[in-house]
């Protein structure tokens, strides 16, 4: 699946299929700290995420 | 996982609160929240002149929907603090959202959005404030954001002004000034603070929502925001705070909500109770000479307030673009 990950903006592929808990775990990011946003709309953590999904890992700390 | 309000399927968790929500019933959790938390603090009552601080990120833009939402009468402020393409970009969600949720609402008021360009207005921006004055950038921001915000909310005539800070935001502050113990920061580190001295009425009421949940409520309105930082953030206290924090609320949800709201409920009067009063909030205020605010005088006694003086200082100089003051500061 296609993952686009912000700050800065990048792009890795990961293969599917794989729930949210998992996809963080090897990403290394911290739920709490994070969206997983596909076609507009949040994900929840144990949701199934096929090979074939392009989603977006969205930080949400900011430090302003 | 299941809402746990009508039991269809969820697409949040919120840990702290061991609850679920689907989308529908997640806009109304932070609705509610934000209701209690405005009666909670006597924040505003139905019928109050709102002006809302908008930065074009998530948690101003979500507050100032809410706000609507929820049928207050509110306008949004806007500065453009000039930081190069990290301002351009957040003016543009700014300008975005009041054109597809602000304006077209339908509403008994006529909300509005008012920008102020610290370019075009005073001839100066934050990182040529901070190369001139040798102000940490953070610190030339607030200032001219603090006093603009003042200002606009005094001269506006509203009755209170609102910020987007959460609760991710205060239990940093609060837990860097109880690292260092900075009693007088403690003493005013509340969610409303009232008008006093020639100063607006302010208030902080996402102190309940957690910063990823302000994100989410963003996400499923509909909402774009300016999702990358600012360039002038990077490494700064707040963000190292924020992540010892989120450590800890991994290992104890609930830990960092509990930190917070105990503190305003156990510590905070005895804070307020001992605190010096400095003359910056005491009576001994005389008006600026240049814009009228109210101030404490300069270090030699001249009645003029910090920002007239930083934006003197500023204004005209040749402007110093963000990335070259970025490597000059390492
Ligand atoms: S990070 Fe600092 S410079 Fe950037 S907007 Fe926030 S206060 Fe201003
Ligand atoms: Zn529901
Ligand atoms: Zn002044």
């Amino acid at each position: 699946m296609l993952v686009h990950l912000r700050n800065p903006s990048r792009q890795i592929t990961v293969d599917g299929p794989m729930s949210v808990v998992k996809l963080l775990k090897k990403l290394d990011l911290r739920r709490e700290s994070v969206l997983v946003i596909r076609d507009g709309t949040l994900v929840p953590g144990d949701a199934l995420l096929p090979d074939d999904a392009e989603v977006e890992v969205r930080p949400v700390i900011s430090g302003g | 996982m299941k809402c746990r309000v009508c039991r269809e399927s969820a697409v949040i968790d919120i840990r702290r609160h061991n609850a679920n929500f689907c989308a529908d019933h997640f806009l109304r959790y932070c609705r509610d929240q934000v209701e209690r938390t405005m009666k909670e603090f006597s924040m505003a009552t139905p019928g109050d002149r709102v002006l809302v601080a908008v930065s074009g990120g998530k948690d101003s833009l979500a507050l100032w929907d809410i706000l609507l939402e929820l049928g207050y009468e509110a306008d949004g402020l806007y500065i453009g603090l000039g930081i190069g393409d990290y301002s351009d970009v957040s003016g543009n969600y700014v300008r975005d959202f009041t054109s597809s949720f602000v304006a077209n609402r339908e509403s008994e008021h006529a909300n509005s959005l008012i920008e102020i360009g610290l370019r075009d207005s005073y001839d100066y921006d934050v990182p040529t404030a901070a190369d001139v004055t040798g102000r940490a950038p953070c610190s030339a921001c607030g200032l001219s954001k603090r006093h603009l915000f003042d200002r606009a909310a005094h001269d506006g005539g509203y009755d209170v002004l609102m910020t987007g800070h959460n609760l991710d935001d205060e239990a940093a502050v609060l837990y860097g000034n109880v690292m260092r113990w900075q009693v007088d920061y403690l003493a005013r580190q509340r969610p409303m603070l009232p008008a006093e001295n020639g100063f607006p009425k302010k208030a902080k009421p996402l102190v309940r929502l957690s910063e990823r949940e302000t994100a989410a409520y963003c996400v499923l309105r509909g909402i774009d925001y300016q999702v990358e930082e600012c360039p002038m953030a990077a490494g700064n206290r707040h963000l190292e705070y924020k992540h010892a924090l989120a450590a800890s609320e991994e290992a104890s949800p609930g830990m960092k909500q509990a930190f917070y709201f105990g503190y305003l409920r156990e510590a905070a009067d005895l804070f307020e109770q001992s605190a010096v009063r400095t003359p910056d909030d005491g009576p001994g205020l005389v008006p600026c000479e240049s814009c009228g605010s109210p101030t404490s005088g300069d270090p030699n006694g001249q009645p003029r307030c910090a920002f007239c003086r930083l934006s003197q200082r500023a204004a005209g100089a040749d402007p110093v673009p963000v990335e070259l003051l970025k490597t000059k500061r390492r």
